[in-house]
Protein backbone atom coordinates (compact mmCIF):
# COMPACT_ATOMS: atom_id res chain seq x y z
CA UNK A 1 0.00 0.00 0.00
CA UNK A 2 1.41 3.26 -1.40
CA UNK A 3 -0.20 6.49 0.35
CA UNK A 4 -1.38 9.19 -1.10
CA UNK A 5 -2.51 12.72 -0.62
CA UNK A 6 -2.23 14.06 -3.60
CA UNK A 7 -4.59 12.49 -5.47
CA UNK A 8 -8.00 13.11 -6.49
CA UNK A 9 -9.46 10.56 -4.67
CA UNK A 10 -6.65 9.43 -2.47
CA UNK A 11 -7.21 5.90 -4.03
CA UNK A 12 -6.52 3.79 -7.12
CA UNK A 13 -9.41 2.72 -7.85
CA UNK A 14 -11.59 5.55 -7.21
CA UNK A 15 -8.55 7.92 -9.70
CA UNK A 16 -9.42 5.26 -12.27
CA UNK A 17 -13.23 5.03 -12.30
CA UNK A 18 -13.09 8.68 -12.63
CA UNK A 19 -10.67 8.71 -15.32
CA UNK A 20 -12.86 6.34 -17.27
CA UNK A 21 -16.46 7.83 -16.67
CA UNK A 22 -15.19 11.21 -17.15
CA UNK A 23 -13.59 10.07 -20.51
CA UNK A 24 -17.45 8.71 -21.69
CA UNK A 25 -18.97 11.86 -20.99
CA UNK A 26 -16.27 14.11 -22.70
CA UNK A 27 -16.63 11.50 -25.67
CA UNK A 28 -20.55 11.69 -25.55
CA UNK A 29 -20.27 15.46 -25.48
CA UNK A 30 -17.75 15.83 -27.95
CA UNK A 31 -19.65 13.34 -30.44
CA UNK A 32 -23.36 15.57 -29.55
CA UNK A 33 -21.09 19.28 -30.50
CA UNK A 34 -20.26 17.51 -33.75
CA UNK A 35 -23.16 15.70 -34.63
CA UNK A 36 -25.08 18.76 -34.05
CA UNK A 37 -22.32 20.56 -36.15
CA UNK A 38 -22.70 18.64 -39.10
CA UNK A 39 -25.92 18.08 -38.91
CA UNK A 40 -26.64 21.90 -39.42
CA UNK A 41 -23.65 23.47 -40.83
CA UNK A 42 -25.17 26.69 -41.74
CA UNK A 43 -25.74 27.64 -37.78
CA UNK A 44 -26.71 30.70 -37.14
CA UNK A 45 -25.57 32.82 -33.87
CA UNK A 46 -29.20 32.83 -32.61
CA UNK A 47 -29.39 29.30 -33.44
CA UNK A 48 -25.88 28.14 -31.49
CA UNK A 49 -26.86 30.93 -28.52
CA UNK A 50 -30.48 29.09 -28.29
CA UNK A 51 -28.47 25.71 -27.85
CA UNK A 52 -26.75 27.09 -24.93
CA UNK A 53 -29.75 28.51 -23.56
CA UNK A 54 -31.32 25.05 -23.18
CA UNK A 55 -30.80 23.96 -19.40
CA UNK A 56 -30.35 20.65 -20.90
CA UNK A 57 -27.55 21.59 -22.63
CA UNK A 58 -26.47 24.01 -19.44
CA UNK A 59 -26.69 20.15 -17.70
CA UNK A 60 -24.81 18.81 -20.13
CA UNK A 61 -21.85 21.79 -20.85
CA UNK A 62 -21.26 22.04 -17.18
CA UNK A 63 -20.82 18.08 -16.54
CA UNK A 64 -18.27 17.67 -19.43
CA UNK A 65 -16.81 20.61 -18.07
CA UNK A 66 -16.36 18.99 -14.17
CA UNK A 67 -15.52 15.93 -16.13
CA UNK A 68 -12.40 17.67 -18.01
CA UNK A 69 -11.18 19.02 -15.00
CA UNK A 70 -11.51 16.01 -13.30
CA UNK A 71 -9.69 13.78 -15.88
CA UNK A 72 -7.16 16.30 -16.34
CA UNK A 73 -6.48 16.66 -12.71
CA UNK A 74 -5.99 12.32 -12.60
CA UNK A 75 -3.97 12.52 -15.83
CA UNK A 76 -1.66 15.57 -14.70
CA UNK A 77 -1.11 14.03 -11.36
CA UNK A 78 0.18 10.80 -13.04
CA UNK A 79 2.30 12.52 -15.34
CA UNK A 80 3.88 14.35 -12.12
CA UNK A 81 4.12 11.54 -10.39
CA UNK A 82 6.04 9.69 -13.07
CA UNK A 83 8.38 12.85 -13.98
CA UNK A 84 8.62 15.35 -11.75
CA UNK A 85 10.93 13.94 -8.53
CA UNK A 86 11.93 16.60 -6.39
CA UNK A 87 8.85 16.70 -4.04
CA UNK A 88 8.89 20.78 -3.74
CA UNK A 89 8.69 21.02 -7.48
CA UNK A 90 5.99 18.49 -7.81
CA UNK A 91 3.67 19.92 -5.73
CA UNK A 92 4.22 23.05 -6.85
CA UNK A 93 3.02 21.86 -10.05
CA UNK A 94 0.14 20.06 -8.70
CA UNK A 95 -1.02 23.22 -7.13
CA UNK A 96 -0.88 25.17 -9.93
CA UNK A 97 -2.41 22.73 -12.01
CA UNK A 98 -5.12 22.77 -9.31
CA UNK A 99 -5.57 25.95 -9.55
CA UNK A 100 -5.59 26.47 -12.74
CA UNK A 101 -8.46 24.14 -12.93
CA UNK A 102 -10.75 25.47 -10.32
CA UNK A 103 -10.21 28.75 -12.20
CA UNK A 104 -11.76 26.86 -15.39
CA UNK A 105 -14.24 24.98 -13.48
CA UNK A 106 -15.30 28.69 -11.82
CA UNK A 107 -14.95 30.59 -15.19
CA UNK A 108 -17.11 27.71 -17.36
CA UNK A 109 -19.88 28.02 -14.67
CA UNK A 110 -20.33 31.98 -14.94
CA UNK A 111 -20.02 31.95 -19.49
CA UNK A 112 -22.00 28.20 -19.36
CA UNK A 113 -25.21 30.68 -16.86
CA UNK A 114 -24.68 33.76 -17.98
CA UNK A 115 -24.14 34.94 -14.58
CA UNK B 1 29.09 -10.86 -37.31
CA UNK B 2 29.44 -7.36 -35.53
CA UNK B 3 28.24 -7.54 -31.69
CA UNK B 4 28.31 -4.56 -29.67
CA UNK B 5 27.80 -5.03 -25.76
CA UNK B 6 27.21 -3.06 -22.80
CA UNK B 7 30.89 -2.98 -20.71
CA UNK B 8 31.04 -1.13 -17.37
CA UNK B 9 33.62 -2.49 -14.38
CA UNK B 10 32.71 0.51 -11.64
CA UNK B 11 36.05 -0.38 -10.24
CA UNK B 12 37.75 0.79 -13.84
CA UNK B 13 35.59 2.70 -15.64
CA UNK B 14 34.19 6.37 -15.28
CA UNK B 15 31.12 5.77 -17.53
CA UNK B 16 29.48 2.89 -19.69
CA UNK B 17 30.75 2.27 -22.85
CA UNK B 18 29.85 0.41 -25.92
CA UNK B 19 32.60 -2.08 -27.27
CA UNK B 20 32.61 -3.79 -30.76
CA UNK B 21 33.49 -7.01 -31.23
CA UNK B 22 33.46 -8.95 -34.71
CA UNK B 23 32.46 -12.79 -33.90
CA UNK B 24 33.16 -15.94 -36.42
CA UNK B 25 29.45 -17.86 -36.10
CA UNK B 26 29.92 -21.29 -37.42
CA UNK B 27 28.01 -21.49 -40.52
CA UNK B 28 24.50 -23.65 -40.57
CA UNK B 29 23.97 -23.59 -37.18
CA UNK B 30 21.25 -20.69 -35.55
CA UNK B 31 23.00 -19.98 -32.44
CA UNK B 32 21.38 -18.74 -29.02
CA UNK B 33 22.40 -15.18 -28.25
CA UNK B 34 23.76 -16.98 -25.04
CA UNK B 35 26.56 -18.98 -27.50
CA UNK B 36 27.53 -15.61 -28.56
CA UNK B 37 28.14 -14.64 -25.07
CA UNK B 38 30.35 -17.92 -24.57
CA UNK B 39 32.33 -16.86 -27.64
CA UNK B 40 32.68 -13.09 -26.52
CA UNK B 41 34.15 -14.43 -22.95
CA UNK B 42 36.21 -16.89 -24.80
CA UNK B 43 37.86 -13.16 -26.86
CA UNK B 44 37.36 -11.72 -23.46
CA UNK B 45 37.23 -13.22 -20.22
CA UNK B 46 36.47 -10.14 -18.67
CA UNK B 47 33.02 -9.94 -20.00
CA UNK B 48 30.62 -10.59 -16.99
CA UNK B 49 27.54 -11.88 -17.79
CA UNK B 50 25.27 -14.14 -15.63
CA UNK B 51 23.40 -17.86 -16.87
CA UNK B 52 22.91 -20.85 -15.27
CA UNK B 53 20.56 -23.37 -16.90
CA UNK B 54 20.65 -22.77 -20.49
CA UNK B 55 17.17 -23.51 -20.82
CA UNK B 56 14.95 -21.18 -20.43
CA UNK B 57 13.91 -22.26 -16.79
CA UNK B 58 16.19 -20.84 -14.27
CA UNK B 59 15.68 -16.92 -15.53
CA UNK B 60 19.15 -15.64 -14.69
CA UNK B 61 20.25 -14.45 -18.39
CA UNK B 62 17.44 -11.75 -18.88
CA UNK B 63 19.06 -9.22 -21.43
CA UNK B 64 18.00 -6.41 -23.72
CA UNK B 65 19.56 -8.05 -27.03
CA UNK B 66 18.90 -5.32 -30.51
CA UNK B 67 16.46 -3.42 -27.53
CA UNK B 68 13.98 -6.33 -26.74
CA UNK B 69 14.27 -7.78 -23.71
CA UNK B 70 14.07 -11.73 -23.39
CA UNK B 71 16.28 -14.94 -22.68
CA UNK B 72 19.76 -14.82 -24.06
CA UNK B 73 19.31 -18.75 -24.13
CA UNK B 74 16.02 -19.13 -25.51
CA UNK B 75 16.68 -16.06 -28.03
CA UNK B 76 18.07 -17.47 -31.60
CA UNK B 77 20.17 -15.34 -33.32
CA UNK B 78 17.61 -16.11 -36.60
CA UNK B 79 15.14 -13.95 -34.38
CA UNK B 80 17.25 -10.58 -33.14
CA UNK B 81 19.78 -10.10 -35.33
CA UNK B 82 19.35 -7.39 -37.89
CA UNK B 83 22.15 -6.70 -40.90
CA UNK B 84 24.39 -8.71 -39.11
CA UNK B 85 24.93 -6.35 -36.16
CA UNK B 86 23.61 -7.47 -32.29
CA UNK B 87 23.76 -4.99 -29.29
CA UNK B 88 23.58 -6.57 -26.29
CA UNK B 89 22.58 -4.40 -23.10
CA UNK B 90 22.01 -4.93 -19.34
CA UNK B 91 17.74 -5.60 -18.44
CA UNK B 92 16.69 -1.42 -18.52
CA UNK B 93 15.59 0.36 -15.51
CA UNK B 94 17.66 -1.92 -12.80
CA UNK B 95 21.12 -0.27 -11.58
CA UNK B 96 24.26 -2.28 -13.27
CA UNK B 97 26.40 -4.04 -11.01
CA UNK B 98 28.59 -4.98 -13.69
CA UNK B 99 28.63 -5.13 -17.40
CA UNK B 100 25.12 -7.45 -18.09
CA UNK B 101 24.55 -8.13 -14.76
CA UNK B 102 22.15 -5.41 -12.85
CA UNK B 103 20.99 -5.10 -8.87
CA UNK B 104 17.69 -6.76 -9.06
CA UNK B 105 16.89 -6.09 -5.15
CA UNK B 106 13.31 -3.59 -6.22
CA UNK B 107 12.21 -6.31 -8.33
CA UNK B 108 12.53 -8.64 -5.63
CA UNK B 109 11.64 -6.41 -2.79
CA UNK B 110 8.18 -5.90 -5.23
CA UNK B 111 8.21 -9.59 -5.02
CA UNK B 112 7.97 -9.62 -1.42
CA UNK B 113 5.77 -6.92 -1.24
CA UNK B 114 2.51 -9.44 -2.89
CA UNK B 115 3.25 -11.96 -0.39
CA UNK B 116 3.69 -14.60 -2.32
CA UNK B 117 2.99 -17.78 -0.57
CA UNK B 118 -0.28 -19.35 0.37
CA UNK B 119 -2.23 -18.05 3.38
CA UNK B 120 -5.09 -20.06 4.93
CA UNK B 121 -6.07 -18.95 8.01
CA UNK B 122 -8.77 -22.87 8.39
CA UNK B 123 -7.34 -25.91 10.53
CA UNK B 124 -4.94 -27.89 8.09
CA UNK B 125 -7.07 -30.89 7.00
CA UNK B 126 -4.98 -34.62 7.31
CA UNK B 127 -4.22 -34.66 3.89
CA UNK B 128 -3.33 -32.07 1.04
CA UNK B 129 -5.40 -28.86 0.43
CA UNK B 130 -7.17 -29.98 -2.39
CA UNK B 131 -8.56 -28.32 -5.23
CA UNK B 132 -11.08 -29.30 -8.29
CA UNK B 133 -9.50 -29.43 -11.58
CA UNK B 134 -11.36 -26.44 -12.72
CA UNK B 135 -10.01 -24.16 -9.34
CA UNK B 136 -6.08 -25.48 -10.78
CA UNK B 137 -6.71 -24.54 -13.99
CA UNK B 138 -7.48 -20.96 -13.00
CA UNK B 139 -3.51 -21.06 -12.29
CA UNK B 140 -2.31 -21.30 -15.81
CA UNK B 141 -0.76 -19.08 -17.03
CA UNK B 142 0.21 -17.57 -13.55
CA UNK B 143 2.33 -19.99 -12.04
CA UNK B 144 4.84 -20.27 -14.88
CA UNK B 145 6.42 -17.15 -14.28
CA UNK B 146 10.29 -17.35 -13.53
CA UNK B 147 10.71 -14.19 -12.32
CA UNK B 148 13.18 -13.31 -15.22
CA UNK B 149 12.45 -9.41 -14.57
CA UNK B 150 12.32 -9.50 -18.62
CA UNK B 151 8.90 -7.66 -18.33
CA UNK B 152 8.64 -5.25 -15.18
CA UNK B 153 12.04 -4.03 -17.01
CA UNK B 154 10.05 -3.46 -20.31
CA UNK B 155 7.53 -1.57 -18.50
CA UNK B 156 7.99 2.76 -18.29
CA UNK B 157 5.84 2.73 -15.66
CA UNK B 158 8.33 0.42 -13.44
CA UNK B 159 11.25 2.26 -14.51
CA UNK B 160 9.47 5.78 -13.30
CA UNK B 161 8.58 4.54 -10.21
CA UNK B 162 10.01 1.02 -9.36
CA UNK B 163 9.79 1.51 -5.07
CA UNK B 164 6.04 2.15 -5.58
CA UNK B 165 4.55 0.54 -8.56
CA UNK B 166 4.30 -3.73 -8.34
CA UNK B 167 5.22 -4.21 -11.73
CA UNK B 168 4.10 -6.67 -14.45
CA UNK B 169 5.66 -9.76 -12.74
CA UNK B 170 4.39 -8.76 -9.20
CA UNK B 171 1.22 -8.47 -10.08
CA UNK B 172 0.74 -11.37 -12.04
CA UNK B 173 2.16 -13.30 -8.91
CA UNK B 174 -0.12 -11.33 -7.25
CA UNK B 175 -3.72 -12.48 -9.10
CA UNK B 176 -1.87 -16.17 -8.96
CA UNK B 177 -2.33 -16.03 -4.98
CA UNK B 178 -5.96 -14.10 -5.32
CA UNK B 179 -7.26 -17.11 -7.59
CA UNK B 180 -5.83 -19.31 -5.79
CA UNK B 181 -9.37 -21.32 -4.01
CA UNK B 182 -7.35 -22.51 -1.08
CA UNK B 183 -6.33 -18.83 -0.32
CA UNK B 184 -8.39 -16.95 2.35
CA UNK B 185 -6.25 -13.67 2.37
CA UNK B 186 -8.03 -12.44 -0.54
CA UNK B 187 -9.19 -9.39 1.18
CA UNK B 188 -6.32 -8.37 2.91
CA UNK B 189 -4.24 -9.02 -0.12
CA UNK B 190 -6.80 -6.60 -2.29
CA UNK B 191 -6.23 -3.99 0.30
CA UNK B 192 -2.71 -3.45 -0.15
CA UNK B 193 -2.93 -2.99 -3.76
CA UNK B 194 -5.83 -0.19 -3.91
CA UNK B 195 -3.64 2.75 -4.04
CA UNK B 196 -2.69 4.87 -6.94
CA UNK B 197 0.64 3.01 -7.46
CA UNK B 198 0.75 -0.75 -6.78
CA UNK B 199 -1.59 -1.31 -9.53
CA UNK B 200 -3.02 1.47 -11.14
CA UNK B 201 0.36 2.86 -12.05
CA UNK B 202 -0.54 0.03 -15.50
CA UNK B 203 -1.44 1.79 -18.38
CA UNK B 204 -1.84 -1.12 -20.66
CA UNK B 205 0.93 -0.44 -23.12
CA UNK B 206 1.50 -4.61 -22.76
CA UNK B 207 5.26 -4.79 -23.33
CA UNK B 208 5.37 -6.96 -20.68
CA UNK B 209 3.15 -9.08 -23.31
CA UNK B 210 5.37 -8.55 -25.58
CA UNK B 211 8.80 -9.34 -24.48
CA UNK B 212 7.14 -12.64 -21.80
CA UNK B 213 9.73 -15.62 -22.36
CA UNK B 214 6.99 -17.76 -21.16
CA UNK B 215 4.56 -16.30 -23.55
CA UNK B 216 2.56 -15.24 -20.33
CA UNK B 217 0.32 -12.12 -20.23
CA UNK B 218 0.61 -9.99 -17.07
CA UNK B 219 -1.89 -7.29 -18.43
CA UNK B 220 -4.83 -9.84 -18.39
CA UNK B 221 -4.00 -10.91 -14.80
CA UNK B 222 -3.82 -6.91 -13.98
CA UNK B 223 -7.08 -6.64 -15.46
CA UNK B 224 -8.43 -9.45 -13.26
CA UNK B 225 -6.94 -7.29 -10.14
CA UNK B 226 -8.87 -4.23 -11.17
CA UNK B 227 -12.11 -5.81 -11.45
CA UNK B 228 -11.72 -8.07 -7.93
CA UNK B 229 -11.33 -4.55 -6.91
CA UNK B 230 -14.17 -2.87 -8.38
CA UNK B 231 -16.48 -5.64 -7.42
CA UNK B 232 -14.86 -5.70 -4.07
CA UNK B 233 -15.75 -1.77 -3.71
CA UNK B 234 -19.09 -1.35 -5.46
Amino acid sequence: MVASVTSLGRNGLYDWLIQRVSAVVLAAYSLFLLGYLVCSPETTYEQWSALFENTLMRIFSLLALISLAAHAWVGLWTISTDYIKPTGLRFLFQAACGIVMFAYVAWGIQVIWGL
Amino acid sequence: MLVSIYRYNPEKDQTPYMQDINIDIPEGKDLMVLDVLHLLKEQDPSVTYRRSCREGVCGSDGLNMNGKNGLACITPLSEVVKRNKLVIRPLPGLPVIRDLVVDMSMFYKQYEKIKPFLINDTPPPAIERLQSPEDREKLDGLYECILCACCSTACPSFWWNPDKFVGPSGLLQAYRFLADSRDTATNERLAELDDPFSVFRCRGIMNCVSVCPKGLNPTKAIGHIRSMLMQRST
